[in-house]
């Protein structure tokens, strides 16, 4: 590795160590090769020359500091994403729920809130919604503001559409929203029983007794350790037999809590939480 | 290439590996499939190098490309996985509707973030990502395809140090991504198919 190469790194690394002893955001621990991209396009964007002096202004103006957090934390997101991933939880996940009188989903890392949305329709499908209760939680407060506000560009609503029959759609995917101008707004009454709040998963704590955890292309962007870590979380806010879902790329199986859940469809990335080591 | 800096850097940089090259990376778009067979079959199962291949594909593609590979190469052929040590005489896919990347400890990462050149996975966000963290090591080849994505990589990878190969775009399906690469780039060589595959082995031995 040569210097230049070298000194950039750990110019990096200090930007990372500045956030979070300014601000409390602890990206430390997150695949660095993601985050040094995306400082980089956040200093190609401004008029800044270097790494040093970007950190200079990340300390001095928090403005900076919010483009700089919605760059960092990829919001990227859609509704039923991995058509095949709602199609298996709808088959193999629900019938199970059907069996509670009450259930908790906890939505970790909800971006703006397009996933929480396809979790509900598919809940009031299948007659759970209304004994259903949907934590939305996110550690970025401008796209979880989004996702209160359930208002979504009318452009995507057509590739949304299509996710949505491939997902198994039971009725038209234009009952749940209104457009209005260029913008879909959706029902109310898929919002009603959502909670959504500010949780850090690298920073806060257990979230309790949840049926249902999804966390779904929030993993990728963790080391190995922090990965770690939020796998314990998620283990302690499950109840057992309660099931885990992550992203198509994501798995339980490497982590140091494999043996704390079994298979439902590891094609789908689907889990549940066994009931041995408690 | 020069040979006597190879023997210097192999003691340092590479121990395990006393090859100048340690990765060859693939962007390829159009006609991918056959571009690929076509290089990948002449490389023998024990392949000193690694060979990380990103193609646009759709984004619910399934594990196809990644079988089809697998039985017609003599080296072992899967998709990439997340957090993956990615290892000698492995051919590794990038997996439809994500971006892969390169940590500095070799182990693959992977982000959801919007497309790049209309694409995800971006053959210039794996050839970026991987010239950072394998400079020298790093082989570059640009294939067919119909748009421009990984001409900014490959010349990124150059930069770095690496050498960039692209086909020769008179023999390309569609001639869109190496030309642009050849505009972007002055490659080290401008080959037809057949000729890429025979030139890697040649790198393994004695680049
Ligand atoms: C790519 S989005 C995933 C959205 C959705 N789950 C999906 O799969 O479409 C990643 C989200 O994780 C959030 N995130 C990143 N780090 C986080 C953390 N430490 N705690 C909670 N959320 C985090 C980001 O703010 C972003 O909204």
């Amino acid at each position: 590795m040569d210097k230049t190469n070298e000194n950039e790194k750990i110019e990096f690394d200090l930007i990372l160590q500045a956030i979070y002893q300014k601000y409390g955001f602890d990206f430390r621990n997150y695949s660095k090769a993601s985050i040094r991209r995306r400082i980089r396009y956040r200093l190609n964007q401004s008029n800044l020359k270097t790494i040093s002096e970007m950190q200079h202004k990340l300390l001095y103006d928090r403005q900076f500091f919010g483009s700089l957090l919605l760059d960092l934390t990829i919001n990227v997101t859609e509704m039923f994403r991995d058509p095949s991933f709602f199609k298996t939880l709808r088959k193999a996940v629900i019938p199970e729920l059907k069996k509670q009188p009450f259930i908790k989903v906890w939505h970790a890392g909800c971006a703006s809130g397009e996933e929480v949305y396809s979790t509900a329709i598919l809940l009031k499908e299948e007659g759970l919604y209304e004994s259903s209760l949907i934590y939305a939680t996110d550690a970025n407060d401008v796209v979880l503001d989004k996702a209160k506000s359930g208002i979504f560009s009318i452009d995507k609503m057509k590739d949304y559409t299509i996710n949505y029959r491939k997902a198994g759609g039971l009725a038209s995917f234009s009952d749940y929203y209104t457009a209005r101008y260029d913008h879909a707004i959706m029902d109310n009454s898929l919002k009603k029983n959502i909670v959504f709040s500010n949780h850090n998963l690298v920073t806060d704590s257990v979230f309790g007794e949840m049926d249902i955890v999804m966390c779904r292309n929030v993993l990728i962007y963790f080391n190995r350790e922090l990965q770690d870590r939020v796998f314990k979380l998620f283990r302690d806010s499950l109840r057992l037999g309660a099931f885990l879902c992550l992203g198509s790329k994501e798995t339980v199986r490497f982590s140091s809590y494999s043996d704390n859940f079994e298979n439902v469809a590891e094609n789908e990335k689907i889990y549940r939480k066994n009931g041995e080591c408690l | 290439m020069n040979n006597t800096e190879m023997t210097q850097k192999s003691n340092n940089d590479y121990i395990t590996n006393n090859h100048k090259y340690k990765v060859i990376v693939i962007g390829v778009s159009t006609g991918g499939i056959k571009a690929l067979k076509t290089i990948l079959s002449v490389l023998p199962s024990k392949f000193e190098l690694s060979v990380i291949i990103v193609m646009h594909r759709h984004k619910d593609a399934d594990g196809y490309l990644e079988q089809l590979l697998d039985n017609e190469c003599k080296m072992r052929v899967k998709q990439a996985d997340e957090k993956e040590e990615i290892t000698a005489g492995v051919v590794y896919v990038a997996p439809p509707n994500y971006h892969l990347l390169i940590e500095d400890d070799g182990v693959f990462s992977m982000s959801v973030e919007g497309a790049v050149n209309y694409a995800r996975p971006s053959v210039d966000v794996v050839f970026e990502s991987a010239a950072e963290v394998y400079g020298k090591g790093l082989i570059g080849v640009v294939l067919t395809g119909a748009n421009k994505d990984g001409s900014q990589g490959l010349k990124i990878i150059k930069e770095a140090g690496g050498l960039a190969i692209v086909q020769k775009p008179e023999t390309s399906e569609v001639s869109d991504m190496p030309r642009a690469a050849i505009a972007a780039v002055k490659p080290d060589y401008v080959l037809p198919l057949e000729k890429i595959g025979p030139l890697l082995r040649k790198l393994e031995s004695n680049g």
